[in-house]
């Protein structure tokens, strides 16, 4: 009975550990939560942040995580879907194709904190741009090309052959085929992608330490003229955002009430984050099951 | 008749389309290729001028344990030491867990345990490191405190935040490692009398090895990678940590906190750019790594 009492011994362990990882997860959201949530506040929300006083709030670092994100998927996704449509409909199969995919691992495993120094060197330094919201999402968009170029990838040759058949056999060319057809049977795929990467690029932080800098200078909401220093929608300007607010406030440790401003400020990009997770999931099974008419 | 001869002739519309998407496609895959280029190009010369432009050797920035750039002194290792002490540490921790969840989701219960656990997992993939570093910062390093003496800061502090954040990417992969056995290996194991255990242990397990070592070296790559929450909780001292509770440094730490107060040229802040270029390196190793796994597992 040996082999019996192990496997109820295994079994137990499995169960065991599996439980500790939810454990785990919920704690650490419940932490953040309950330790975050009170201190949010209409005011905390729409007050610019202070250096070394309390009372501080996150307006200004909120707006620019939203900015930079916007930007950052107006740049990276175009990108994106051009690869991916080159790797999972064009590519023939040969040395270069496999050197290309070699490359996007590469970049995908590369330490974000390189690909924030690549960009910190090249467009801070070298073309001047400075400390900048454009420089930032032009490094989010390195960090993030090669997730949303796999994705896409995936989502498009998930698309079965027959579909690509039926569109040659109409007498389409190959690039209508896929613009009509493939593309919009992976819309599912690809929108649950870009969720996904859009709550990565919100709450990353290492990427934009020297790129988009860590200061948020006061920003008039009411100036639309983007080139104007003091104009929120100027990509010149440096911003901070909430991720990179959380690091610098601990970091530095000068502002009196540290907990309060980096709780509140964790409490927000997770509720972000935790929004972004779950809408991708409904959005998805929800157009998924719009498009193919599948229960 | 001209006028047919040259519609005829011609590309029509769509050809042209056709052409002038392909064009889009090739641009945006070859810039990608560019970018990848110019990365391993910039960093490479940047973190080789240190040891061209100075007269540092190689063999002194990789085994000397005295870091001061100020004065000429750019021995890294005490960060090697403690980036791979982190890496390793965590994937130590994280693997038994890893696996265990991953064979919950596939051997266990395949259905709404799966997909639970695949939301818990997502979960965590999505919690931005920095929220790790602040958890890190207000319960891991006070219990560490309180447990070890010292300030808590330390190797053990990172590796105990890194471990969380590189259990979805192990398990994640153990799981298509899992999924990849097939399953008449299950049933012959089974009909042979073998309980789930001996069948899991077995003849799963070892037949998802490649794929599973696979999960690991990824893991640990990101784990060697990941800079801000092991910069809150690691102390940022560079000195060879003496045990795992004393303040250290490791690659990525260093780097964060360094660049910015550097001028650019001068030797700390080449000294900075080596440090890159051997993450870089790093990242590289590590996937020549899986690829090397991944041949080795296809022989069999």
């Amino acid at each position: 009975m040996n082999a019996k009492r192990n496997d109820h011994l295994a079994t137990g362990i499995i169960y065991a550990l599996v439980g500790i990882v939810v454990i785990i997860l919920f704690g650490l959201i419940g932490y953040i939560l309950v330790s975050g949530v009170p201190h949010l506040s209409w005011h905390f929300l729409t007050s610019p942040s202070k250096s070394f006083a309390a009372g501080g709030g996150i307006r200004d670092q909120l707006f620019n995580s939203v900015y930079l994100l916007v930007l950052t998927l107006l740049i990276s996704f175009p990108l994106a879907l051009g690869a991916g449509i080159y790797l999972s409909e064009y590519a023939p199969d040969n040395w270069l194709t496999s050197l290309m995919r070699t490359a996007i691992e590469v970049l995908s495993s590369l330490p974000s904190v390189v690909v924030g120094l690549f960009a910190y060197l090249v467009f801070v330094i070298q073309f001047q741009i400075g400390f900048s919201i454009l420089a930032g999402a032009i490094a989010l968009t390195f960090f993030n090309l090669p997730l949303l170029t796999r994705n896409i990838e995936t989502s498009l040759s998930s698309v079965p052959n027959l579909q690509r058949e039926a569109g040659i056999a109409l007498g389409l060319s190959s690039w209508k085929t896929i613009t009509g057809i493939i593309l919009p049977a992976a819309v599912p795929g690809i929108l649950t992608g870009v969720i996904l990467s859009a709550g990565r690029v919100f709450g990353e932080a290492a990427a934009l330490i020297y790129t988009a800098g860590q200061s948020a200078p006061a920003l008039n909401y009411a100036n639309w003229n983007i080139f104007d220093t003091n104009s929120f929608l100027n990509p010149f300007r440096p911003a901070e955002t909430l991720a990179v607010h959380i690091w610098k406030v601990n970091a530095e440790g000068i502002v009196p009430d540290i907990d309060v401003v980096s709780n509140g400020t964790a409490a927000v990009l997770i509720i972000v984050i935790l929004a972004f997770n779950l809408s991708a999931r409904y959005v998805g099974n929800r157009l998924y099951r719009r498009l193919t008419s599948s229960k | 008749m001209d006028e047919i001869k040259d519609r005829l002739l011609k590309p029509s519309k769509a050809t042209k389309q056709d052409q002038r998407g392909r064009m889009i496609s090739y641009l945006s895959i070859g810039l990608i290729a560019i970018l990848v280029i110019s990365i391993l190009y910039f960093i490479a010369t940047r973190g080789l001028s240190m040891f061209f432009n100075d007269g540092i050797k190689v063999s002194d920035f990789l085994f000397k344990t005295d870091w001061n750039p100020g004065k000429k002194l750019v021995g890294a290792l005490p960060m090697i030491v403690t980036s791979f002490g982190v890496t390793l540490l965590a994937a130590l921790i994280a693997t038994p867990f890893a696996i265990a969840v991953a064979l919950f989701m596939t051997e266990f219960a395949p259905k709404r345990g799966a997909r639970f656990l695949q939301v818990v997992i997502e979960l965590l993939v999505g919690i931005p490191s920095v929220i790790y570093g602040l958890i890190g910062l207000a319960v891991v390093v006070p219990a560490m405190r309180i447990m070890y003496g010292g300030t808590g800061f330390g190797i053990l502090a990172g590796a105990v935040v890194l471990f969380v954040m590189v259990l979805p990417t192990i398990t994640s992969l153990t799981v298509d490692a899992l999924k990849a056995v097939p399953s008449h290996y299950r049933q012959a194991s089974l009909a042979l009398g073998a309980t789930r255990w001996q069948t899991i242990y077995k003849v799963i397990l070892r037949a998802a090895t490649p794929g599973i070592l696979t999960a690991v070296v990824f893991g640990m790559a990101r784990a060697f990678g990941e800079a801000l929450a092991v910069q809150m909780v690691i102390g940022n001292a560079a000195m060879l940590p003496h045990n795992l509770v004393s303040p250290s440094a490791t690659l990525t730490s260093q780097l964060t906190m360094g660049i910015g107060n550097t001028i650019m040229g001068t030797l700390p802040n080449n000294a900075l750019w080596s440090l890159a270029l051997l993450l870089l390196i790093m990242a590289l190793v590590f996937n020549i790594l899986v690829k090397l796994i991944a041949r080795k597992g296809r022989i069999k």
